[in-house]
């Protein structure tokens, strides 16, 4: 399947700092055909009928999210972007906001009117502190040209990537320390300041102007059955031309990897980040999708030369850093996670060690409060199927028997 | 909770971020007074101060040089840009320079993995970097 711009539509098109060019490609005629011509609830009725998923990783159905909010019964509500990219590997959000912050913009007040919220925010990384003063320029531009009277304020984070996590986002909002909370109730029922609150990922919001645009039936067409649209990659580690790609949902790894960035002696792929699978080349025909592999989108390529454990001790040292520390599973297992595969990463790896990370895997999968915990073990689960020889290359002298 | 003390919470951070701007560091002392004008006790505050990895609850060089040593930079040798920055400036990650120009940390994943090895110095990315980049690179920092 091809790459297709839906998302990426507007990107090195228009002139980011530049409304006009932005309102000569149609932009805020979503906003306006939903306004003049549509109900709330028909929006609604429009962005279930397009199937479109989060795109952040959990996949959530989007119109689902929103009725949800729409029909919770408070006088205030909220809608949140999360432009917190964090995940090992990303960067299309980044890509995006650089290259089209109107569209985000305007999707917010779309979203607003769907949902009846008071006011939208964008809460974005302190990493990405540089974009700040384009996000800020493209509200007003928005506002002077009449286009905008839906209030948008910009929060920044500041340096948590749990923070985009969506209870922990909304947290950091409060002021707080960003940890997870503890789930039911869910966002669109009791979210920021305990309101209804609907959280969306930067790449989602995007696809709304084009689905009120061209049609629930044009954007459903594209994809897979349980997948719609397209999705958007960032491709990096051993590849000729890493990058951003946008392509139809369902199409193959191979396409992406082999054909656009052009990757060669491809060993393994780590799709979906830190907490992402490990796929090695012999399943390079799996297809982008819901249905099998996709995450936020993050895709790593090692060729020969690399070792999984490189893989796993760089995932795991980062999602150790990075557990929020609220509950146990997921403090406690990504450090004690973290202390066997560093055996593993120093050559002082033990045999029985290869018992237990399947245990402690299963516990921590299960027992965790989020995202993060619960895929902490993935790339370990992965690597132990897919490259166990490389486990036993980093066996240490006193580590016992070879397995 | 009311509206006035969900603007008092979401102002903690807020602030705490505006102190670590002005004095590069949020002392004990900085903390406990941002705690008192916002009603909170100050453990909290200390709470939120330690939690993200922008805020710093010890002093800091002016210039904080941040190399990112996630996945996608170690497959492009950032250890290689770790060892140059050591050399230019003479400290490991995690110290600070004796003149209070720069520190200098490993952090995670800063969004730049299509141009790496990428550093942040302040809120500036550099990026596709090699070793002979680092030192005019840093002159620009004073």
């Amino acid at each position: 399947m091809p790459e297709k711009k839906v998302v990426l539509r507007n990107c090195r098109v228009i002139d980011p700092r530049q409304i006009d060019s932005y309102l000569a490609r149609d932009g805020f005629q979503a906003l306006k055909k939903a306004r003049d011509e549509m109900t709330p609830e028909q929006v609604i009725a429009e962005v279930k009928a397009s199937g479109l998923r989060g795109r952040g990783g959990a996949g959530f159905p989007c119109g689902l999210k929103w009725e949800l909010a729409r029909k919770s019964q408070e006088a205030e509500k909220y809608i949140i972007a999360n432009a917190d990219e964090g995940e090992m590997g990303t960067f299309k959000d980044r890509y995006i906001l650089e290259n089209d912050p109107f569209s985000l913009i305007e999707a917010l007040a779309i979203a607003g009117y769907a949902v009846g919220a008071e006011k939208g925010y964008i809460y974005l990384r302190a990493e990405y502190h540089n974009l700040l003063d384009l996000l800020t320029n493209a509200i007003k531009q928005a506002k002077q040209k009449g286009r905008l009277d839906f209030d948008i304020e910009l929060r920044e984070g500041a340096g948590a990537y749990v923070c985009g996590e969506e209870t922990a986002l909304m947290d950091s909002i409060e002021g707080k320390r960003g940890e997870i909370r503890y789930r039911p109730p869910y966002p669109p029922t009791k979210g920021l300041w305990q309101r209804p609150t609907v959280i969306n990922n930067v790449e989602t919001l995007m696809n709304i102007p084009p689905i009120i645009l061209n049609g629930a039936g044009w954007f459903s067409k594209m994809g897979t059955a349980e997948s719609k649209g397209t999705k958007v990659f960032s491709v990096s580690g051993d590849v000729n031309k890493p990058g951003v790609y946008e392509l139809v949902m369902g199409s193959s790894l191979r396409e992406l990897v082999a054909a656009l960035a052009q990757a060669e002696r491809v060993r393994m792929v780590q799709v979906g980040g830190a907490g992402g699978r490990i796929l090695p080349y012999a399943m390079i025909d799996t297809s982008l999708a819901y249905e099998s592999v996709l995450g936020a989108g993050a895709v790593i390529v090692l060729d020969e030369s690399r070792d999984a454990i490189d893989v796993v001790y760089k995932s795991l040292e980062f999602m150790a850093e990075e557990s929020c520390g609220k509950c146990a599973p997921c403090r406690e297992g990504t450090e004690v996670m973290m202390e066997i595969i560093g055996r593993f990463w120093r050559g002082e790896g033990e045999a029985r060690d290869l018992k237990i990370l399947p245990e402690l895997a299963e516990v921590m999968r299960l027992a965790s409060l989020c995202g993060l915990g619960q895929t902490t073990p993935t790339p370990v689960i992965d690597s132990l199927q897919y490259f166990s020889g490389d486990y036993q290359n980093k066996i240490g002298a006193k580590g016992g028997a070879r397995v | 909770m009311s509206k006035v003390q969900e603007t008092k919470q979401t102002d903690l951070l807020e602030r705490l971020k505006q102190a670590q701007h002005r004095y590069g560091y949020l002392s004990e002392k900085t903390i406990a007074r941002i705690a008192k004008a916002l009603d909170m006790p100050i453990g909290e505050a200390y709470g939120v101060a330690t939690f993200y990895s922008f805020l710093d609850t010890k002093p800091q060089g002016r210039n904080i040089i941040r190399v990112c040593k996630s996945l996608p930079c170690f497959l492009k040798d950032y250890q290689m840009i770790t060892d140059s920055i050591e050399g230019e400036i003479g400290i490991k990650p995690g110290e600070t320079t004796p003149d209070g120009r720069f520190s200098f940390q490993l952090t995670n994943c800063i969004g730049a993995c299509d141009k790496a090895p990428a550093i942040m110095i302040n809120s500036d990315v550099h990026s596709d970097l090699t070793p002979d980049k680092i030192a005019q690179i840093l002159r620009a920092y004073k």
